[in-house]
């Protein structure tokens, strides 16, 4: 198949030009026949491999050699077959098997005590030694979880109107990883269709026990069920806690009052601002406001003067009580919306970055936290735009990987030198320090008789 | 369960003997050192209370903890100085976590206690004592303090507790504290919690075979040296109905005066006004027959003879362990009476606390206090010393002084009585 693809000729009116990109026509972004040549000549399996190795592929004499063997991948094959407990030797033997059975999504899970494929060995031992032992802490978001608060979209579905949910949730969760946690090797990825991904891969956070990963879980979750069809965020106490507080004034505020009113069209349409009347404990009050704005459809009154309205009203202090729901609104419609499940075990599976998502066409690429705004979910490259670039680059020879030549290119240096080269220099360090320590030790030891 | 020390002997001078029990011991104890350790820490802590009950400052706390500990926890083996230290904490706190009240004034104790201790160590047996223990907690010092301490005093108020200057803290990797972390109860930068020492777990760790070994003893030491709880009349027993109104003028605390006037006045007392005068008043010495007959005369005037005996009857019967679970129960400490929120229409509680500064120098001043003793006593109350305030009222009507500090009620009324009435005189 490789190779091959320039001479079929239907190939050039399959692909589309980036301007007239429709999410709509799934069937033209993909194929099988494009993900093999996606996986042939495109995919980067030495950084993942380097990645995955955490520094273990070295030279240094305090590498673990099995480390990356132990690591399972698990694969969706285009029959639906799922192929569980994958591990692989090395780069290529990872290489070679991506490429011989093509799957639609490679999943990865933990790293465990011994080879996940030979786990079946083991258990017939008769010694429960099979269990993970690392894995990143992971984080899955997902906009659909956001469906009773967007209007523009729901479903799988993702337009620049209710991405700046997701930015959002990027910006807040990635620095409480950082400030508050004091992790510093994050990798944020747009998960191909409806949401993005998080891997937190410092060492300590891939060693974290499940209950640790539960608690951290636990701190980025203000939702207490649900009222009226509508998540709501509890607040209690006299003040936010250090965490909320700099993620309201921050982040969410600015959000909900420069952005999310204006594209949700929260307080010009009726049933919208019901609901976030709703929160307010106090009935008559909210009753008062919806009179107001309900007698005056035809007023002037802006949007934004209508959450002026209702703010200034809440925290006149003229009410008891009611300060906080101006918060508790502000937290409701902003607050990140992770999915617990995914978080809280090491033996999640999540998608591996640089898959092509089958629905989409679109890869999995990195996002830059820090212009997590410009991101734009609807012009990500397709499997069918790359093929494309591919093909009018030609026989260009003076570039070293292929994917040089198509919109990758920016994804994969950014993976490079944002994520991967810090990660790789402080897994050095760390592999140093703990063998130096472990080489004093037993000079210790051989002396202390 | 493992003793938080190494195996090798302190390391010279230089090593800390301040401990934060994290486990209990496992060592060889005899009984009999086990009862006297538990009894000498327990004098270092009623010593520690009633210097905060005086209020004493810092630096007066400082020395009376320095002395206190150096007086009763002496031990004649210097080795064994750390042992009676764990192990007296420990007996301790399984004595004292049998109620919520009980466990509150623990805490508190030893909290100051260790306070003092940690600050009279110096920092290199700080560091010393952090490494010897192999502790993930260090405690905080001031500089570092002092650059959290906004966030720290917005976490307490996120979580409801009011925070102290004086609380320790200390920093511990977040991956220690779980269940602070997920409930957002600790401050977190760069992978610490900064935990507050009231936080710190307490875990019960003793062991089933030890806990056998161990409940006879606790058992005797809770009724014997916990000091007197008041639940059984004192010796001036069986006050007669007709010396009340006199006893209330002369030796009742400001709290029980107040609810005895508002019963003469509106023949009604609402629950928790009930319970605390009635309480008392059995402490004091009313028998069962005159507690009915005394709240029968009030409460019938208001509600009938009849409806008393239906609603009222079975509490005061209750109180003297006469209904119910046939428990004794106990009058209520100024702490716990002091910890309660009255609402609208209920007098219990302590006037130095729950009234407002007009009514409380109202009623200052019919108990015959005034000019600046009044002010000394409206002062404490400004800085929340309600027990001392009380002190300095009993001291200033009765013109003597409470060297204990006023910690009961009912304590407040034998002390009263004693100066009133000496010795074989009774009031008939
Ligand atoms: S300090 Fe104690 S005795 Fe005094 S009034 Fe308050 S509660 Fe009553
Ligand atoms: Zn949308």
């Amino acid at each position: 198949m490789e190779g091959n693809f320039n001479e079929k000729d239907d190939m050039k009116i399959d692909v589309h030009s980036p301007g007239n990109q429709q999410p709509k026509k799934v069937s033209h972004e993909f194929s099988f026949d494009y993900l093999k040549v996606y996986y042939g000549k495109l995919f980067p399996y030495s950084d993942i491999f380097r990645w995955m190795s955490y520094g273990n592929d070295g030279k240094h004499p305090a590498c673990d050699e099995s480390y990356f063997s132990r690591r399972e991948f698990s694969f969706t094959l285009e029959n639906d077959v799922y192929l569980r407990f994958q591990s692989f030797k090395s780069a290529t033997d990872l290489e070679n098997s991506i490429k011989e059975k093509c799957p639609s999504k490679i999943d990865i899970g933990p790293v465990y005590s011994v080879d996940p494929s030979k786990r079946h060995a083991y258990v017939q031992a008769g010694n429960n030694v099979f269990t993970p032992v690392e894995r990143e802490l992971v984080f899955d978001i997902d906009i659909t979880e956001y469906d009773d608060i967007r209007y523009c979209c729901s479903g799988s579905d993702i337009c620049l109107n209710c991405w700046p949910l997701m930015a959002i949730a990027i910006k807040v969760i990635d620095t409480a990883l950082r400030d508050d946690f004091g992790f510093n090797h994050i990798l944020w990825v747009y998960s191909g269709r409806r949401g993005v991904h998080c891997w937190v891969c410092d060492g300590r956070a891939r060693r974290l026990s499940n209950e640790a990963r539960s608690s951290i879980t636990d701190y980025f979750h203000v939702y207490k069920g649900s009222e009226n069809g509508l998540k709501k965020a509890s607040l209690t106490g006299l003040a936010l806690h250090p965490f909320l507080a700099r993620a309201y004034t921050d982040v969410l505020l600015d959000y909900f009052e420069r952005t999310l009113i204006h594209n949700q069209k929260l307080f010009s349409v009726e049933d919208r601002y019901e609901k976030i009347l709703d929160i307010i404990p106090d009935k008559s009050v909210a009753s008062e406001i919806h009179e107001k704005w309900q007698g005056n459809k035809r007023s002037s009154t802006s949007e934004e003067g209508r959450w002026d309205q209702l703010k200034s009203m809440l925290q006149s202090g003229k009410h008891k009580g009611l300060r906080r729901s101006v918060e508790e609104i502000v937290f409701s419609y902003t607050f990140p919306r992770i999915d617990m499940e995914v978080s809280k075990h090491m033996n999640h599976l999540l998608k591996a970055p640089f898959c092509v998502h089958p629905k989409t066409g679109r890869v999995c690429v990195p996002i830059d936290p820090k212009h997590c705004d410009d991101f734009d979910p609807t012009s990500i490259p397709t499997l069918s735009l790359l093929l494309e670039e591919l093909n009018a680059g030609g026989v260009q020879m003076d570039v070293e990987n292929d994917w040089e030549r198509t919109s990758l290119d920016q994804s994969i240096r950014f993976f490079r030198s944002s994520f991967l080269q810090p990660l790789m220099k402080s897994c050095k360090e760390e592999m140093e320090s703990s063998y130096s320590a472990r080489v004093q030790q037993s000079n210790k030891t051989s002396l202390g008789w | 369960m493992e003793i938080l020390r190494s195996k090798k002997k302190p390391t010279a001078e230089a090593a800390s003997n301040l401990s934060l029990y994290r486990c209990a011991p496992s060592l060889e104890v005899r009984l009999d050192d086990f009862e006297l350790y538990a009894i000498d820490r327990l004098r270092v802590l009623k010593g520690i209370s009633n210097g905060l009950s005086r209020g004493k400052t810092p630096d007066e706390m400082k020395t009376l903890v320095n002395e206190l500990w150096r007086t009763n926890m002496r031990h004649p083996d210097v080795t064994q100085i750390i042992n009676k230290d764990l192990i007296s904490h420990f007996v301790l706190r399984l004595v004292y976590c049998r109620t919520d009240e009980l466990r509150k004034w623990f805490l508190s104790m030893e909290t100051t206690l260790f306070r003092y201790r940690f600050r009279l160590e110096s920092l290199e047996s700080q560091r010393m004592l952090m490494a010897e223990f192999q502790l993930p907690y260090k405690a905080l010092n001031y500089v570092e303090y002092e650059r959290v301490k906004d966030k720290l005093t917005q976490v307490s108020r996120s979580i409801g507790q009011s925070s102290n200057v004086d609380t320790i803290f200390f920093k511990v990797p977040f991956e220690e504290v779980p269940e602070l972390v997920a409930n957002r109860r600790v401050f977190l930068l760069k992978g610490n919690a900064y935990v507050a020492m009231n936080q710190v777990k307490w875990t019960s760790t003793i062991r089933e075979q030890e806990k056998d070994r161990l409940t006879p003893i606790v058992e005797a030491l809770g009724s014997s040296y916990l000091g007197p709880d008041y639940s059984q009349p004192m010796e001036f027993t069986d006050i007669s109905l007709k010396d009340i109104d006199q006893l209330a003028n002369t030796s009742f605390p400001l709290c029980m005066r107040h609810l005895f006037n508002r019963l003469r006045e509106d023949h009604h007392l609402k629950h928790g006004g009930r319970m605390q005068l009635g309480l008392f008043l059995k402490g004091v010495g009313l028998n069962l027959e005159n507690a009915l007959a005394f709240w029968r005369a009030e409460f019938s005037q208001k509600v009938g003879s009849e409806r008393f005996d239906k609603e009222y009857a079975y509490t005061v019967r209750h109180n003297y362990g006469k209904e119910g679970k046939r428990t004794d129960y106990t009058p209520y400490s100024c702490q716990k009476i002091i910890s309660v929120t009255p609402s609208v229409g209920d007098h219990h509680g302590c006037p130095y606390r729950h009234f407002s500064e007009e009514n409380l120098r109202a009623a200052l001043s019919k108990m015959g206090v005034g000019g600046r003793a009044m002010d000394d006593v409206m002062d404490k109350v400004r800085n929340r010393h309600y027990q001392l305030a009380c002190t300095m009222t009993f001291e200033t009507i009765h013109a003597a002084s409470c060297d204990s500090g006023i910690n009961h009620p009912n304590q407040y009324f034998i002390q009263s009585r004693k100066l009133l009435e000496p010795k074989g005189q009774s009031l008939s």
